[in-house]
């Protein structure tokens, strides 16, 4: 059989590692949503004196690069401290995968948030987090690095596709210099509202493409 | 898997050439190679333009057409962008088309092309069958209306329209009519002289004949301009040289198909439909159960996505698609699944399976218990699955 995936990526993808739920997880999160093709649940056990994830698990509703990067992903966070783990970077899980192809970037991303969304949801359930910040250009604009350019398999912000940020009155505008008609306008859309409407302070997320 | 054997069940996007196919088109690629320029030409160019008409002859045959009324082209493409650009070039009457939501690409993107030129397009919704309603027809047709659109049998989801009803609304309003008819071609065979069809794409890929080479009838005294420019091929409606085996294969394929064969592939059909369903809970059935392609299952399994089944059925030795964002050039779900009313989630986990010459009843089986095996395990990791779901409140 031929396939776009590398060896380590089919292995993953038949036998994925740490699967399931941990029951009372200390920390868990899930990103992504059906509408963006793919979801991922990640669990986490922490030891309260070392801070090291003593357990790991996921879940996967998606693709094989989805499914692959969980099971890597989970492998590479299980015995670290939670700021190591946090600082896990997509590159290291795609590298340990033996590559990824382009295109499937922004399904494998997923797994990567929801472990640093695992972690921040066990520092909020621990008294671990400092107060909520107001949103600025600068908040939206980093949401937007986990926005994949689908053509360069980079986030939108290196591709130099975010054209201007505005925030006013809970209502953030991302002007895109892509075409409306583009073949991949309405997914980057789809993404872009997926990250910023979630902000505590954001009403409304207008995506208007500009080229 | 049988014996070890791929089992290939994507024959809506392109079959195995049959041998007499191959066979039938050899001698004009080594022998009679001559260009088909003239029957006034030297003997090689007048036995070409023999060949040339006796495979025109023949498909337009196959459609109850005159020869006249049949050009050739490069595949459905081509013909549905000729059949659609070319009835706006031709067209004197005004600037609106009607096409349904659920049209194959080269209808839907022809229709948005015109559009951005200027051009008025309806995009007929469709229920949750993909049927269209008639009335809405009628009711979307303008004073200005040129052309309507809508396929004989879905792409994706087989259901199959009565496009002799939808051919009566537009011939008493006046109205050109197409019809993309690569998946029914031979298959459900059309009458152009008791359906009133004005124009019908077909192709020769579906039916075991080889790729790039397909099909357009036009029906006599229907105006269409000409946008490919060059000589005077095809009736001056197709510039280019002729592509004499792809036509002489294309009509040997014709020949070939029986209605036997035809039977045989809805028997396929129907056991992999009824055993799914039967055995494999969370399973929906896309498009119409009775008026579908004899060729053609599509099942959504729920809570799972369609590239991780294909690739595990892939690595089982089958060979099938699917309508999920996962999978797709564009990263978005099935337009088709969408229109009859699916979500992102039955879009995403829709799996299409096309049956050809070269599959076996014996396959299904088979098929069906790798299957199964395939959703339990993808939904035992899902977090949508609802027996994982249950566990949330413990």
């Amino acid at each position: 059989m031929k396939s776009p995936y590398s060896e380590t990526v089919l292995e993953h993808f038949r036998h994925p590692h740490n699967v399931g739920k941990i029951e009372n997880a200390d920390g868990k999160a899930q990103e992504g949503s059906p509408a963006c093709g793919d979801m991922v649940s990640v669990y986490i056990n922490v030891d309260p004196e070392t801070k090291v994830i003593s357990d790991v698990k996921f879940e996967s509703y998606g693709c094989a690069s989805n499914i692959a990067t969980g099971s890597i992903i989970t492998e590479l966070a299980k015995g670290k401290t939670i700021d190591e783990a946090r600082k896990i970077t997509w590159k290291e899980a795609a590298d340990a995968l033996g590559g990824l192809p382009k295109i499937k970037v922004h399904c494998s991303v997923l797994a990567i948030e929801g472990l640093r969304s695992a972690i921040e949801n066990y520092e909020e359930r621990h008294g671990l987090v400092k107060e909520r910040k107001p949103t600025t250009m600068d908040t939206v604009r980093n949401r937007l690095k986990k926005v994949m350019n689908p053509m360069a398999g980079l986030d939108l912000v290196r591709t130099n596709l975010v054209e201007g940020i505005t925030v006013k009155n809970g209502t953030v505008r991302v002007a895109i210099s892509l075409p409306p008609d583009h073949q991949f306008a309405p997914a980057i859309k789809e993404e872009i509202l997926e990250k910023i409407e979630p902000l505590w302070d954001v009403n409304e997320v207008v995506v208007d493409f500009t080229d | 898997m049988l014996d070890g054997k791929q089992v290939y069940l994507d024959n809506s996007a392109a079959t195995r050439l049959d041998e007499r196919v191959l066979e039938a088109m050899t001698p004009y690629f080594f022998e009679d190679y001559a260009v088909a320029t003239s029957e006034f030409a030297y003997t090689q160019g007048i036995e070409a333009s023999e060949a040339l008409n006796a495979a025109r002859e023949k498909l337009a045959g196959a459609l109850g057409a005159e020869p006249e009324e049949f050009i050739f082209t490069s595949g459905d493409t081509e013909s549905s962008n000729i059949a659609i650009k070319g009835a706006a070039l031709g067209s004197k009457k005004g600037k609106h088309i009607i096409v349904s939501a659920i049209e194959d690409f080269p209808v839907l993107n022809s229709a948005k092309a015109l559009e951005r030129q200027g051009y008025k397009v309806t995009y007929l919704d469709v229920d949750g069958d993909g049927f269209i309603n008639p009335d809405s027809l009628r009711d979307a047709i303008m004073e200005d209306t040129i052309l309507v659109s809508i396929q004989h049998a879905n792409q994706e989801i087989g259901t199959v329209r009565d496009i002799e009803a939808i051919g009566r609304i537009c011939r008493e309003k006046g109205v050109l009519f197409h019809t993309d008819a690569t998946h029914t071609f031979t298959r459900i065979p059309i009458d152009v002289k008791k359906v009133p069809v004005d124009l019908i794409t077909v192709a020769a890929h579906t039916i075991h004949g080889p790729k790039g080479i397909g099909g357009l009838y036009v029906r006599k005294g229907t105006k269409l301009g000409k946008w490919m420019d060059g000589g005077f091929q095809e009736f001056d409606l197709r510039a280019g040289l002729e592509n004499i085996p792809g036509a002489v294969g294309f009509a040997r394929a014709v020949e070939l198909v029986t209605e036997e064969e035809t039977r045989q592939l809805q028997a396929m059909r129907d056991r992999l439909i009824d055993r799914i369903l039967t055995e494999i809970p969370d399973t929906t059935l896309n498009g119409n159960h009775e008026k579908r392609l004899p060729q053609n299952a599509n099942i959504s399994f729920h809570y799972i996505e369609g590239e991780s089944i294909t690739l595990h059925l892939d690595m089982n030795g089958y060979a099938v698609s699917t309508g999920s964002a996962c999978f797709s050039r564009s990263l978005e779900g099935s337009h088709v699944i969408f229109g009859i009313g699916g979500d992102h989630e039955r879009a995403h986990g829709s799996i299409r399976f096309t049956f050809g010459r070269y599959n076996k009843i014996e396959e299904i089986d088979p098929l069906v218990e790798t299957l199964a095996g395939i959703v339990k395990e993808l939904r035992s990791i899902s977090p949508l699955a609802p027996e994982n779901m249950e566990k949330e409140g413990e």
